[in-house]
């Protein structure tokens, strides 16, 4: 960098606007959620709240749901998962494509809730990253739609997004990817 | 060809390409959102701002292709690479050129040089977009066999199926339309339409409907959308494509959505005609001259664009209300009704036509 943002408007004369690449790119990204809804358990009555015409995610972009992993950026885990499921949302995670997000949405999904015992995974942080933890048993539409926004801005401060790459699960099989281009 | 006609034959690409693709792909994309958004009661996407505005979201649509453009870009092992890249291609470039037939204006004399607003004015011209439109499922069919994956074979199976046999009663609704106007070129068929009282939709009105079911189904959207069925095969053909190769599919969808109104407004609408005034009247109207002549064909082309944007609200209104039919009730609705259906037109129109019940327009 020759030259800082303002300095090179002067330069110019005060005619121009300059943006970097990367806030250009984080923009598009904070306002294009494609879901990838994992859906187990009760949470989902309240995803579907969160979904429909009371409180619709579509307002912040994040409605339209793929259910390919490949074309989702946001996996959105609604509901208990049990050791049988882990190894499914795993697969999953490692399925998406960069840059991928993951909403951890009720008690259960943040830390295996009140289900205590020998059949729940303790919180899905043991098994994948993950951005926003919203509890709750379950969750108001409210605080959900304010973990969206949450995310929305850590989205537009995470510095160099286009080497923000997750990689695979820390757990779990390999990797299944050719990364291209 | 002279400096004159490659200039024109230039700038008709130019607005047809700019048009599909800078102008109709990310409005529909927000269309297609919005108006679900309204057909639900909800507010729909309506935050993304650039400088504080929003313009009712239409920047998502914006910021839907950023996001994808730099979104990684997935090749699954075991696939064919090359055909894996080169299959969103051949979905997409047929969708594009299946509007160089149609016209979207009339001729007009400007400058001692008569303007034909067709990128190709082609003797078949109904012949070639009808070829185009099976180029297509090439892309679809190539891109589900290169993914390596279940679904997309699935999904490309019934693809196949589907798109073919409605080819076959696609072309058959349209006979009838066909004998009524004796031509094949999209150009005559306008041209016969300048008065209201021969537009197809007046005598033809069943072929109407039988033919806008088959193009929709052609295009493989709501209620058809049995080639990439969510609930069934994840996402059927494009299961494993990620980012542009993606969008370049789905803008191949919106295009064909495109492709079909302009056909129905050609074949059924009138073209760029406005019900009762001629061509020459326009002319005339506008004070005759270059300038008229300039002015009416403005006027023309503002007239095609807003009936083709009815008939993509038509389509839309009905891919937010139907809910998919299921495998064989597909087939079933193509081979067992709609080609029936079509057949008994054609005898209908033929006597009709013989008898004198349906007068042919000169």
């Amino acid at each position: 960098m020759g030259m800082s943002d303002d300095k090179a408007v002067e330069a110019l004369g005060g005619s121009a606007i300059v943006t970097r690449l990367d806030s250009v790119i984080a923009w598009g990204r904070k306002f294009s959620f494609f879901t990838y809804p994992f859906i187990t358990a009760c949470c989902g009555m309240e995803f579907m709240s969160v979904a429909g015409p009371r409180y619709d995610i579509d307002r912040f972009g994040a409605a339209l749901p793929r259910f390919s992993p490949r074309q989702a950026d946001l996996l959105l885990v609604v509901g208990t998962i049990s050791h049988k499921q882990a190894p499914i949302l795993v697969k999953v995670y490692n399925q998406m494509a960069e840059p991928k997000w993951v909403f951890a949405f009720g008690a259960c999904v943040v830390s295996g809730g009140m289900y205590d015992n020998y059949a729940t995974v303790q919180g899905i942080d043991t098994l994948i990253p993950v951005d926003v933890y919203v509890p709750g048993c379950p969750p108001r539409p409210e605080m959900v739609l304010d973990g969206l926004i949450k995310l929305q801005e850590k989205v537009v401060a995470t510095p160099n997004q286009n080497s923000y790459v997750r990689g695979i699960a820390p757990v779990g099989e390999a990797d299944d990817r050719i990364v291209t281009g | 060809m002279d400096t004159a006609a490659i200039l024109e034959t230039g700038a008709k690409l130019a607005f047809v390409i700019g048009i599909n693709l800078g102008f109709f792909a990310p409005v529909l994309a927000w269309v297609e959102r919005k108006q679900s958004a309204v057909m639900q009661d909800r507010i729909g996407a309506n935050r993304a701002d650039i400088f504080g505005f929003t313009v009712i979201g239409l920047f998502h649509s914006l910021a839907d292709a950023l996001k994808l453009i730099f979104k990684e870009d997935f090749v699954p092992r075991g696939a064919d690479v090359t055909m894996h890249r080169l299959a969103p291609m051949i979905a997409l470039i047929p969708a594009l050129m299946g509007m160089a037939v149609i016209p979207f204006g009339g001729t007009y004399e400007i400058g001692g040089h008569a303007v034909n607003l067709v990128v190709a004015d082609l003797d078949m011209g109904l012949l070639f977009v009808f070829a185009i439109a099976s180029v297509a499922t090439y892309g679809v069919v190539i891109g589900a066999w290169a993914s390596n994956n279940n679904w997309s074979m699935l999904g490309g199976l019934r693809a196949a199926a589907q798109m073919f046999s409605y080819e076959v009663t696609m072309g058959l609704t349209i006979i009838g339309l066909l004998m009524y106007y004796q031509s094949l070129s999209l150009v005559e068929i306008v041209a016969k339409q300048e008065s209201f009282w021969n537009w197809g939709i007046i005598y033809q009105w069943p072929a109407f409907i039988l033919f806008l079911a088959c193009a929709i189904a052609e295009n493989k959207r709501v209620p058809f959308d049995i080639p990439e069925a969510e609930s069934e095969i994840v996402a059927g053909y494009f299961t494993e494509y990620s980012g542009m190769k993606f969008i370049m599919f789905w803008t191949a969808e919106f295009i064909e959505v495109v492709t079909i109104s302009a056909l129905c407004v050609v074949l059924f609408f009138g073209g760029h005609h406005c019900a009762f005034i001629s061509d020459a009247g326009l002319v005339a109207l506008f004070g005759g001259g270059d300038l008229g002549n300039i002015l009416a064909m403005l006027f023309g082309v503002a007239v095609f664009l807003v009936k083709v944007c009815v008939l993509i609200f038509i389509q839309m209104i009905i891919r937010w209300t139907l809910p998919r039919f299921r495998y064989d009730q597909v087939m079933m609705l193509g081979w067992k009704m709609i080609l029936p259906l079509s057949l008994v037109w054609i005898l209908f129109v033929g006597v009709a036509i013989l008898t004198g019940l349906m007068p042919t327009p000169a």
